[in-house]
């Protein structure tokens, strides 16, 4: 692993972040509209019903907490795509870099494109709401630290899609997190699904994941063996992840396709 | 360095593209890659770039295999420049100098980038948005890309392609002065058969995926009876296959 190829790729994505306001606003923008419209919604249901009381913290929490998973996971798309859409994929791909060397670049630059968006949002549901993340204390670092592993993970098996079947793979992109969220018991606990699917359900650290949280923001305990263990599962996704990316990047060369995939 | 291409081959569920082809580029010559549309040489480049890995065959750089051997050494030691490829358009000349020069690893990389630069007419345009430069321009910009490393071996795909007469005659002088100077090998692939003449030391015909024929231009002129590289290359082309 060599850093300054990884410094150098992790660059370009740099410079293009910070040569447009377009493009920061953009990052910033949508988690906001998040916060605003889940805050609304919680605020809502606490001021009709007592059965809803605390539904803002947890609520916004929760969304908070999908947001990071969401931004971190398209950020590592969008880094992709961008290479794309720019048809500087032979470049890039004749240039000197391993494979884990563009992992690598792809998985810290999008911690920062991640962090632009939701820090802000973060910060402006404390005034608007009285609901502030940063209540959960150190094990929100821990169950961060895991979600991004899970969204890194969700980049790299779309990113192993395109690299199998070509720009036609975005609309995957965009719709690969709206098709696990279900799943991820996010905004509700797991007793709500059906048997069958609580089964499926636990094999995706999100849902370890979304119950601690409520866990530690309803009952004031910290279950650590349930952090660790939705970070062992991400963990071993991501392992899976790479794997698929390397099967991808064998595949894409035996069929030509990186020398014409902006085409 | 020396390329050497050996029974390289090249299927696409079972669609031939490039069958059996055989040559070689002796280190500091230039070899002229020549062929009609849809002939094998981008599926042939793609294959010598590690782009594409070959169905069967093998490529040495050096006597180095590089599909066995560490690609990544090899790869620090060439480059590519097309005009179908280019370069992120949001990034300023400059960055995107600065962001290849650091994933080649290229050391005193500000000097590098202002001798370049300095070189290709680009100093005025360094702090522009590639996007926004003209083709000729961009055409500069990849060029300087691709020797960025100072490259040994050069994977040149129409170089001149879409520039005007004085811009393409520029970038052919300067290519021409900068191999004078320079240790570099360079595998030119264009249609532009002037351009060929004047900076092949040895050409390759390709069609249908093999090489039909090859030798200096002024060979193959006269082995063909015409009076040019360009009546040459169109009696072949249109001519049925006859491997050489």
């Amino acid at each position: 692993m060599r850093w300054h190829k990884i410094y150098g790729l992790s660059l370009r994505h740099f410079y293009l972040i910070r040569s447009s306001l377009p493009r920061i606003l953009d990052l910033i923008y949508w988690p906001s509209i998040q916060i605003f419209l889940w805050g609304f919604i919680s605020k809502f249901f606490t001021l009709s019903s007592d059965y809803y009381n605390n539904t803002v913290g947890i609520i916004l929490s929760a969304a908070i907490l999908y947001d990071f998973l969401f931004r971190s996971s398209i950020s590592y798309n969008m880094m992709f795509l961008e290479e794309i859409w720019s048809r500087n994929f032979t470049n890039l791909f004749i240039a000197p870099i391993k494979l884990s060397e563009i992992i690598t670049a792809l998985t810290i630059t999008a911690i920062f494109r991640t962090l632009i968006g939701l820090v802000p949002a973060a910060i402006l549901a404390i005034p608007l709401f009285g609901v502030s993340i940063f209540e959960l204390g150190l094990p929100l670092l821990f169950l961060l630290i895991s979600l991004y592993i899970f969204g890194v993970t969700l980049g790299l098996l779309v990113t192993s899609g395109l690299l199998r079947f070509g720009p036609s793979f975005e609309n995957i992109a965009w719709a690969s997190l709206f098709f696990l969220a279900p799943l991820g018991c996010i905004y509700y606990p797991i007793e709500i699904l059906p048997e069958w699917l609580q089964i499926i359900s636990k094999v995706l650290p999100l849902v370890h994941i979304f119950e601690e949280m409520r866990n530690i923001l309803i009952n004031e305990v910290i279950n650590y063996y349930s952090i660790l263990k939705s970070a062992m599962i991400s963990f071993l996704y991501f392992i899976m992840g790479i794997i698929i990316f390397y099967l991808s990047h064998s595949g894409a060369r035996e069929r030509g396709t990186l020398i014409n995939i902006g085409e | 360095m020396k390329l050497e291409v050996k029974n390289l081959t090249k299927e696409f569920n079972s669609v031939v593209a490039v069958n059996d082809i055989n040559f070689s580029i002796e280190k500091n010559k230039t070899l002229g890659l020549l062929g009609p549309n849809g002939c094998g040489k981008t599926t042939s480049i793609g294959m010598m770039l590690g782009l594409i890995k070959p169905s069967s065959g093998n490529i040495f750089i050096d006597g180095k295999d590089i599909n066995k051997s560490e690609k990544n050494l090899l790869l620090s030691l060439i480059n590519f420049s097309s005009p179908y490829v280019e370069l992120p358009k949001k990034l300023t000349v400059k960055q995107n100098l600065e962001v290849y020069g650091r994933l080649y690893g290229v050391k005193n990389l500000k000097l590098r980038i202002g001798e370049i630069a300095s070189d290709l007419n680009l100093i005025n345009y360094l702090n522009k948005k590639t996007g926004e430069l003209s083709s000729g321009q961009k055409n500069r910009v990849s060029l300087a890309k691709s020797l960025i490393n100072k490259p040994k071996l050069l994977f040149l795909d129409e170089p001149t392609a879409s520039l005007d007469p004085d811009v393409g005659d520029f970038v052919r002088n300067y290519i021409e002065q900068y191999k004078k100077k320079n240790e570099l090998t360079i595998l030119l692939a264009s249609h532009n058969m002037s351009e060929v003449d004047r900076l092949c030391d040895n050409v390759i015909m390709m069609k249908e995926g093999k090489i039909v024929d090859k030798g200096t231009c002024k060979e193959l002129i006269e082995k063909h009876g015409r009076k040019n590289l360009e009546d040459t290359f169109l009696k072949i082309a249109r001519s049925n296959n006859e491997v050489a």
